[in-house]
C-alpha cells in the first residue's frame, strides 16, 4: 500500500513538474523542499498582443482555433503533495493508452487523480491602468482616441450624476424606486463603448449607463422613472425598468438571470441572419447561482452563439456577499466548464473593460461563439433606495471603494494624463448635467400619467373579449367611486 | 322546444368577438374527431403526422422559423418532427440541451428577434422549470416593454394527457396553470385535421402560445386532413354535437369520451350539446353562454385534477352569465385529485360512465 501510494505521489509529482505547474491548493514542494512556481490553471489563453497576455504559462498561447476536448488531459491536476523516490517507468505505458468514449479520446491513467476544488492561484485580473490612472502597458491608448475617450468620461460623470439626483428624488417621495450604478460606472460606460448600436443589449437592472451611453436621455430616463404617459413602458414597471428598441435594449425585467438564455436565442437569430453584430448580456455575481444562468451558458457553447456575457461582480447581491453566494473562484472559471473562452477583468478600469469587450465582441462576431467577461468591481451603492447596506457592511468599506478605487476618477486622471480634460471642464459638466437632470426630473414630474386604456392594451397584440369586458365594468366602478382612484391618470 | 336560430347559433356581440362556428358532427366513432367530411379525398393521417405536416409547412413558408427542443432532430420522441431538419438544416431545426428552462428562454430571445420559435417540451410534465419564464417572461415581454418588444412568435408545444400507462410524469393535464396566465394563449386540439389548422395558426398567432397536444391521439386519432396550408380560428369553440337538454364542454382526448357518453345518453332521450372549446386562453364564453341559455344545463369534463382545473373558471363564469338560467348545478366530471397514478389510472380518470352518471342527474336534477 504505502509502496503505491508513494509511486503514485511520485509520479503525481513528476507530471506537475514535467508540466511546470502545480494547481493544487496547498503548496506543492520539489525534490529539495522548495515551493514549485504557481501558474495560472486550466489553460491560459493569450490574446494577440501585448495587451491580454496573462502571466507567463507554459500552455500553448492560444490560436484560432476552438479548444478540442482531447486536449483537457493536459489540464488535469494533481492534488497529491509531492514525494520524491521512486521511479515512473511503470506507469508511462498505462498513460500512453488512450480510450475512444462519445465525448472523445481520453488517456487512461492508473493514478487516481482528483482535480482540486479550486487552483492555487485565482485566475488573474486584466488591468491597463494602475490605480492612479497611469497606464501599465503602453499599448491600449491608441485604441482610445481623445473623441471617444471625453465621451467615456464624460458618460461616467453624467452617470454618477444622475443616479445621485434620482436616488436623492426617490428620498423626496418624487419617484418611488431607484437603483444606483455607483462604483460600477466603468463596466457600464467603457463595456458600451466598445460595443456598436447594431449589438443586441440584454441587461439586468443595473446597466443604465450602458443605455446613456446609446444615447437615451435624461429625459426618456426621468420619464420612465415616473411612468408618466411619455413613458416608453406606459407606466407599466417599477422606475429603473427602461427598454428602448430604438437603442436595441431589451426591456429589463426584476426576475434575475431570465435575459441570460434570452441572449442565446437572440445571438442566433443574428447567427442565421449573418448579421455582423453580437449580443451582449449582463448580470450580477449572484445572477449567476440561478439555473437560467447554467442553462444560458451552456446553450450559448452548443448553439455556437455570438454572445458576450458580462458578469458585474460587484461583491453583493442586496447583504449576500460572494462568499455565500458561490465557491469558486469568481464567474470567470466556469466559462471553461461550459467550453466557453472567459476572462478576467479589473471592472473598475475602463481602459481594460473596453479592450477586452472590444476583443470579445471580435471573437463572438468573427468566430462565432460565445465569450464570458467577469468584470471585479464593487457595489458602493446600496442595492437599490430599499436598502441600507450598513446595515451588513461596514461603513468605512464602503467608503474606501467610493473614494480609493473609485472607477471615474481613475480615467479622469488617465484622460487628464492626455490634456483631454481639465478641473475647468470637470466643473462646468457636473454643473451642466446637475441642472439637465433636475430638470428632467421636473418636466417629468408635470407630465400626466399614461391613459386607463394602457391598462388594457398590449396583453395580447389586440384586446380579447374578457378584457373589454373588464374594462367597461371598471369604468363603471370609477364613475360610482371616484374617490378610490388616483387623479394623475387619466380616465 | 323551438329554439331561433338566433339561440341556436348565438348573437353575435361585439365586432372584436370573433363569429361562432358550428360544424355538424359525423356520428361517427369517438376516435376519429367529428369534422365534416370533405368532398374530395384527403389523406388520412394520425395526429403526430397531422403535427409534423403543420410543422414542414410552417417552416417552408417562413424562413425565419424556428423547431427545437429535446430530440427533435431525428425526429422526436412521438415523431412530431420527422424530416424537418433534413429538409430545413441544422441552423433551424436542432437538438436543444436537455433543460426547459433554457429551451423556453432561447425561444423567447430568437421569438423577441422577430422570428416564429417553435419550442418543443418532450412531455407537458416536464414543462414547470420553464414555468418562470413562460409566466414573468413571455407573458410580459409586450406588456412590460410598452409594446417596444414582443416574443409573439414563440409557441410551445408539449404532448399531454393519460396514455394508458404514463403514470405520474408522462400523463399530466397542466393547462390550469397557464390559463391564469394574462398574456399567453393556451391552445388544445381534438383531432389530426383540428391540430394542423390549430397549430399553424399558433405558430403564426403574435402571441406566445402553449399548445398541449393529447398524446394518447398521436396515432389513435386518424383522419383526413387536408393537405394544403390552413388555419383554424383562435378563441373560436366549435359546437361539434348539436342537443338541447345539456351542454358539455371538454378539449382533447376527453372529448372522444364524452361524445360517447352522449351517444349513449340520446338512447336514453337525453339530448346533449357537445362544445370543443379548442382555445382555453382566452376562451370562448360567448359560444358556451349561447348553449347553456339554449339547454340550461352544463357539464364540463376534463382529465386535470378537478380542484382548481380550467372547468371551476367555467363553471363560475357561466353561472355569473347564466345563473337564472340553470337548471342544475353546473357538474366537473374530473380526474381525481391525486397525482396521476399508474395500476389506479381507469379509477382515477373522468370515464364515459361517470360522465353519463353526471348527465343523467344534472337533468333528473
Amino acid at each position: 500500500m504505502a509502496t503505491w501510494l508513494r509511486r503514485t505521489r511520485a509520479v503525481a509529482h513528476y507530471l506537475r513538474r514535467s508540466s511546470g505547474r502545480p494547481s493544487s491548493s496547498r503548496v506543492v514542494l520539489d525534490r529539495q523542499g522548495a515551493p514549485l512556481p504557481a501558474v495560472p490553471p486550466l489553460g491560459s489563453v493569450g490574446i494577440g498582443g501585448a495587451a491580454g497576455r496573462i502571466s507567463p504559462a507554459p500552455f500553448p498561447v492560444f490560436s484560432a482555433k476552438r479548444l478540442e476536448s482531447t486536449r483537457a488531459e493536459k489540464h488535469l491536476v494533481s492534488v497529491h503533495e509531492a514525494e520524491d523516490d521512486d521511479t515512473v517507468e511503470d506507469d508511462d505505458d498505462d498513460d500512453a493508452q488512450v480510450l475512444d468514449f462519445p465525448g472523445g479520446k481520453v488517456a487512461f491513467t492508473s493514478r487516481m487523480q482528483f482535480i482540486a476544488e479550486s487552483a492555487e492561484e485565482r485566475v488573474p485580473c486584466y488591468r491597463v491602468l494602475d490605480d492612479y490612472g497611469q497606464q501599465i502597458e503602453n499599448d491600449c491608448s491608441a485604441q482610445v482616441n481623445e473623441e471617444l475617450a471625453v465621451k467615456m468620461y464624460t458618460d461616467m460623470v453624467t452617470l454618477q450624476i444622475m443616479d445621485a439626483v434620482f436616488f436623492e428624488a426617490q428620498r423626496q417621495g418624487r419617484i418611488s424606486f431607484y437603483l444606483t450604478s455607483m462604483g460600477e460606472e466603468a463596466i457600464n460606460i467603457a463595456s458600451a463603448a466598445a460595443l456598436t448600436d447594431d449589438d443586441v443589449v440584454m441587461p439586468q437592472y443595473r446597466e443604465q449607463g450602458v443605455l446613456l451611453w446609446r444615447g437615451f436621455t435624461l429625459q426618456e430616463f426621468a420619464n420612465q422613472c415616473f411612468g408618466n404617459k411619455v413613458d416608453y413602458g406606459k407606466g407599466r414597471q417599477m422606475p429603473i425598468h427602461y427598454g428602448s428598441n430604438k437603442h436595441n435594449y431589451f426591456t429589463v425585467s426584476s426576475p434575475i438571470a431570465t435575459q441570460i438564455p434570452q441572449a442565446v436565442g437572440a445571438a442566433h437569430s443574428l447567427k442565421m441572419d449573418k448579421r455582423s453584430a453580437c449580443v451582449a448580456a449582463y448580470f450580477g455575481d449572484g445572477s449567476t447561482s440561478e439555473g437560467d444562468f447554467h442553462a444560458g451558458l451552456n446553450f450559448a457553447a452548443v448553439m455556437e452563439a455570438p454572445v458576450i456575457f458580462i458578469c458585474r461582480n460587484n461583491g453583493w447581491a442586496i447583504s449576500t456577499h460572494t462568499r455565500e453566494q458561490f465557491r469558486s473562484d469568481g464567474i470567470v472559471v466556469r466559462g471553461q466548464a461550459y467550453g466557453i473562452r472567459s476572462i478576467r477583468v479589473d471592472g473598475n478600469d475602463a481602459l481594460a473593460v473596453y479592450s477586452a469587450v472590444r476583443e470579445a465582441r471580435e471573437m463572438a462576431i468573427k468566430d462565432q461563439m460565445p465569450i464570458l467577461v467577469e468584470a471585479l468591481t464593487y457595489r458602493v451603492g446600496h442595492h437599490s433606495t430599499s436598502d441600507d447596506s450598513t446595515k451588513y457592511r461596514p461603513m468605512d468599506e464602503i467608503e474606501y471603494w467610493k473614494m480609493s478605487r473609485n472607477p471615474v476618477n481613475r480615467f479622469r486622471k488617465w484622460v487628464e494624463s492626455n490634456t483631454w480634460w481639465d478641473d475647468k471642464k470637470e466643473v462646468e459638466l457636473r454643473n451642466n448635467i446637475r441642472k439637465q437632470v433636475l430638470q428632467a426630473i421636473q418636466t417629468a414630474e408635470t407630465y400626466e400619467k399614461p391613459p386607463l386604456s394602457d391598462l388594457f392594451r398590449d396583453v395580447y397584440d389586440t384586446l380579447p373579449s374578457n378584457l373589454h369586458e373588464q374594462e367597461s365594468q371598471l369604468r363603471e366602478t370609477i364613475k360610482r367611486h371616484p374617490k378610490d382612484y388616483p387623479l394623475d391618470v387619466p380616465v | 322546444m323551438a329554439t331561433s336560430a338566433a339561440q341556436r347559433f348565438g348573437r353575435r356581440l361585439a365586432s372584436s368577438v370573433p363569429r361562432r362556428r358550428f360544424s355538424s358532427s359525423a356520428a361517427a366513432a369517438a376516435a376519429t374527431g367529428g369534422s365534416a367530411v370533405q368532398r374530395t379525398q384527403n389523406p388520412s393521417l394520425n395526429l403526430c403526422s397531422a403535427i409534423n405536416q403543420a410543422l414542414h409547412i410552417a417552416l417552408d413558408t417562413d424562413p425565419r422559423s424556428y423547431v427545437f427542443g429535446e430530440d427533435v432532430s431525428f425526429g422526436g420522441v412521438f415523431r412530431c418532427t420527422v424530416g424537418l431538419a433534413d429538409r430545413f438544416g441544422k441552423g433551424r431545426v436542432f437538438n436543444t440541451p436537455l433543460c426547459e428552462q433554457g429551451i423556453v428562454g432561447f425561444g423567447i430571445g430568437l421569438a423577441a428577434m422577430g422570428n416564429r420559435a417553435v419550442a418543443e417540451i418532450q412531455f407537458a410534465d416536464y414543462i414547470f422549470p420553464a414555468f418562470d419564464q413562460i409566466v414573468n417572461e413571455a407573458a410580459k415581454f409586450r406588456y412590460r416593454s410598452g409594446n417596444q418588444f414582443n416574443c409573439g412568435g414563440l409557441t410551445i408545444r408539449a404532448p399531454y394527457g393519460a396514455v394508458g400507462h404514463g403514470g405520474h410524469y408522462h400523463s399530466q393535464s397542466p393547462e390550469a396553470f397557464f390559463c391564469h396566465v394574462p398574456g399567453i394563449k393556451v391552445v388544445i386540439p381534438r383531432s389530426p385535421s383540428q391540430a394542423k389548422g390549430l397549430l399553424l395558426s399558433c405558430i403564426r398567432d403574435p402571441n406566445p402560445i402553449v399548445f398541449f397536444e393529447p398524446k394518447w391521439l398521436y396515432r389513435l386519432a386518424v383522419e383526413e386532413v387536408p393537405e394544403h396550408d390552413y388555419t383554424l380560428p383562435l378563441s373560436e369553440a366549435e359546437v361539434i354535437r348539436e342537443g338541447t337538454d345539456i351542454t358539455l364542454v371538454g378539449w382533447g382526448a376527453q372529448l372522444s369520451v364524452m361524445e360517447e357518453a352522449c351517444l349513449d345518453a340520446e338512447n336514453d332521450g337525453i339530448s346533449c350539446e357537445l362544445i370543443d372549446l379548442k382555445t382555453l386562453l382566452p376562451w370562448d364564453k360567448e359560444t358556451v353562454e349561447a348553449s347553456v341559455r339554449k339547454t340550461g344545463r352544463l357539464l364540463i369534463s376534463h382529465e386535470a385534477p378537478v380542484t382548481g382545473g380550467f372547468g371551476a373558471e367555467i363553471s363560475a363564469s357561466i353561472v355569473e352569465r347564466c345563473f337564472l338560467r340553470l337548471q342544475a348545478p353546473v357538474a366537473r366530471i374530473c380526474g381525481l385529485d391525486t397525482p396521476f397514478p399508474l395500476v389506479f389510472e381507469p379509477f382515477y380518470l373522468p370515464t364515459k360512465n361517470k360522465i353519463l352518471d353526471a348527465i343523467k342527474s344534472t337533468v333528473n336534477y
